[in-house]
């Protein structure tokens, strides 16, 4: 379970999260809405402890990410991250790109690094390209690679920043089944995503951030089909 | 010289003098790049650190290095500091012109490769839980490497080609040693062929071999 607990996060003088309160229970899905600077990356940055947090607390299966003693190296093992550049290592094949980290950080041999890999890879479907550099593939297939990647340390939670906005449409579709597929296994999950109608499909919880607050939060029927804060329906009246 | 004969027997007669005047110039070549990559290491660190002191000796020294004629920088080194009572060999004081440089221009190329790795690739492997080193060791300097090995390769070249500056303070490098096999026998024209020709075979097998050891060691494309 991760549990949000009043947190501050400012950047210099500029306040990007005033406090937000969020809690995700295992096994669920939970997608952030909300419009362009409103602090839903810097969330999910702070949740893995790759930004620090002013104030507040955030608690991953009883761990507080943010206590010095924390070993945060290890607690990224537990939170799996995609990003919306997909970010693959260019000197490395598909196979071996997703053999990296368990191999090195969890110390399997190479051969059970890619055992671990090909099976991440085949489930998203590249089980046919593990020998291929990832330059030579489309953004659709590098970004289920840095799906695979993140699956291959074998997290209890994946962290998902806007995974589809940086594709060309038509590949977007293969992304977004790729994470049904995840939902489907039973992964927790938060989702910041632009795709709306995915978000009421996928989700157990939509969250709508607006400037550093999170407006308004409930099942996705709710939120999305019957929001009840204004702003929340200027947000969707624009982006439908 | 209308009627110049070639007489080529002479020069094949001193063959071993103008190989050991090779020998120098790949000797003052290679450890001049070797020092001079540890210390463009540091120039590129400096270059990049916060601390306003070690930005500016990085800068100075990468500037001057850019900016000034080889052969000035060896002038100083043999009769500059002779000036001030110190006198280097002429190889020393070579080596140390071409140690300056090299340094100068590699920091410029590390730092350029460097930051052309996109920060995005280091926070990516930091999420998959890797520390600092892991993540410098596996992810970015691999991908910086191949990004100035072939800058790297021409400034080895070049290191190679301005050692000729040596025949100026009397080291028997190569050009040096030419130039007084030359002006012994008079064959002039014929001496400085065969170095020609010597420089030229050498250049061409470091690029030779640089290009077979990139085929091997660099797999797929840069993003
Ligand atoms: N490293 C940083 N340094 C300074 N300001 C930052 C930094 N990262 C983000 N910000 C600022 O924090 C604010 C929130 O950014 P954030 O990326 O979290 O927004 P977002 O909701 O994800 O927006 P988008 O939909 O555009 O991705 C923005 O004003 C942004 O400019
Ligand atoms: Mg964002």
């Amino acid at each position: 379970m991760i549990e949000i607990k009043g947190v501050h996060k400012s950047f210099g003088d500029l306040e990007v999260l005033k406090g937000i309160d969020l809690n995700v229970n295992s096994g669920e899905v939970v997608s952030i809405i909300g419009a362009s600077g409103s602090g839903k990356s810097t969330l999910l940055y702070c949740i893995n402890a790759i930004e620090k947090i002013n104030s507040g607390n955030i608690i991953v299966d009883d761990i507080d990410v943010h206590d010095k003693k924390t070993d945060k190296n290890k607690l990224r093992q537990n939170l799996g991250m995609v990003f919306q550049q997909w970010n693959s290592f260019p000197h490395l094949t598909v196979l071996e790109n997703a053999a990296l980290a368990p191999r090195i950080v969890k110390g399997f041999t190479k051969e059970e690094a890619e055992e671990i890999a090909r099976k991440e890879l085949v489930h998203v479907g590249l089980g046919d390209k593990l020998d291929v550099y990832p330059t030579r593939m489309s953004g659709g297939q590098q970004q289920r690679l840095a799906i695979a990647r993140a699956l291959a340390m074998k997290p209890a939670y994946m962290l998902f920043d806007e995974v589809t906005s940086a594709l060309d449409p038509e590949l977007v579709g293969e992304v977004l089944d790729t994470l049904r597929l995840l939902r489907d296994d039973g992964m927790t999950m938060i989702c910041v995503t632009h795709e709306i109608s995915f978000a009421k499909e996928v989700s157990d919880k939509v969250a709508f951030f607006h400037k550093g607050l999170i407006e308004e939060m409930g099942p996705p029927d709710e939120v999305l089909g019957n929001p009840q804060r204004e702003r929340t329906q200027q947000f969707l009246s624009k982006v439908l | 010289m209308d009627n110049y004969e070639f007489h080529w027997n002479v020069v094949f007669d001193a063959f071993p003098q103008l190989l050991s005047g090779a020998f120098t110039t790949i000797h003052v070549s290679v450890l001049s790049m070797l020092l001079g990559i540890v210390i463009a290491v540091l120039l590129a660190l400096g270059k990049m650190s916060d601390s306003k002191i070690f930005y500016n000796m990085a800068n100075i020294w990468i500037e001057t290095a850019r900016n000034l004629p080889a052969l000035f920088l060896i002038y100083m080194a043999y009769f500059g500091l002779g000036a001030y009572g110190i006198h280097l060999s002429p190889y020393f004081s070579v080596f140390s012109a071409l140690v300056f440089i090299n340094a100068g221009y590699l920091a410029e190329t590390f730092r350029g490769g460097f930051q052309s790795i996109p920060t995005t690739q280091y926070s990516a492997a930091k999420s998959l839980g890797m520390n600092s080193l892991k993540v410098y060791r596996h992810v970015i300097l691999p991908q910086m490497f191949r990004r100035i090995y072939h800058p790297m390769t021409n400034q080895f070249v070049w290191s190679i080609l301005m050692s000729s500056l040596g025949i100026l303070v009397g080291m028997n490098e190569l050009s040096g040693e030419t130039q007084r096999l030359q002006s012994t026998s008079f064959r002039t024209l014929e001496f400085f062929i065969v170095a020609a020709v010597m420089y030229f075979v050498i250049t061409k097998l470091v690029l030779l071999a640089s290009g077979l050891i990139a085929k091997k060691v660099f797999k797929g494309e840069l993003s």
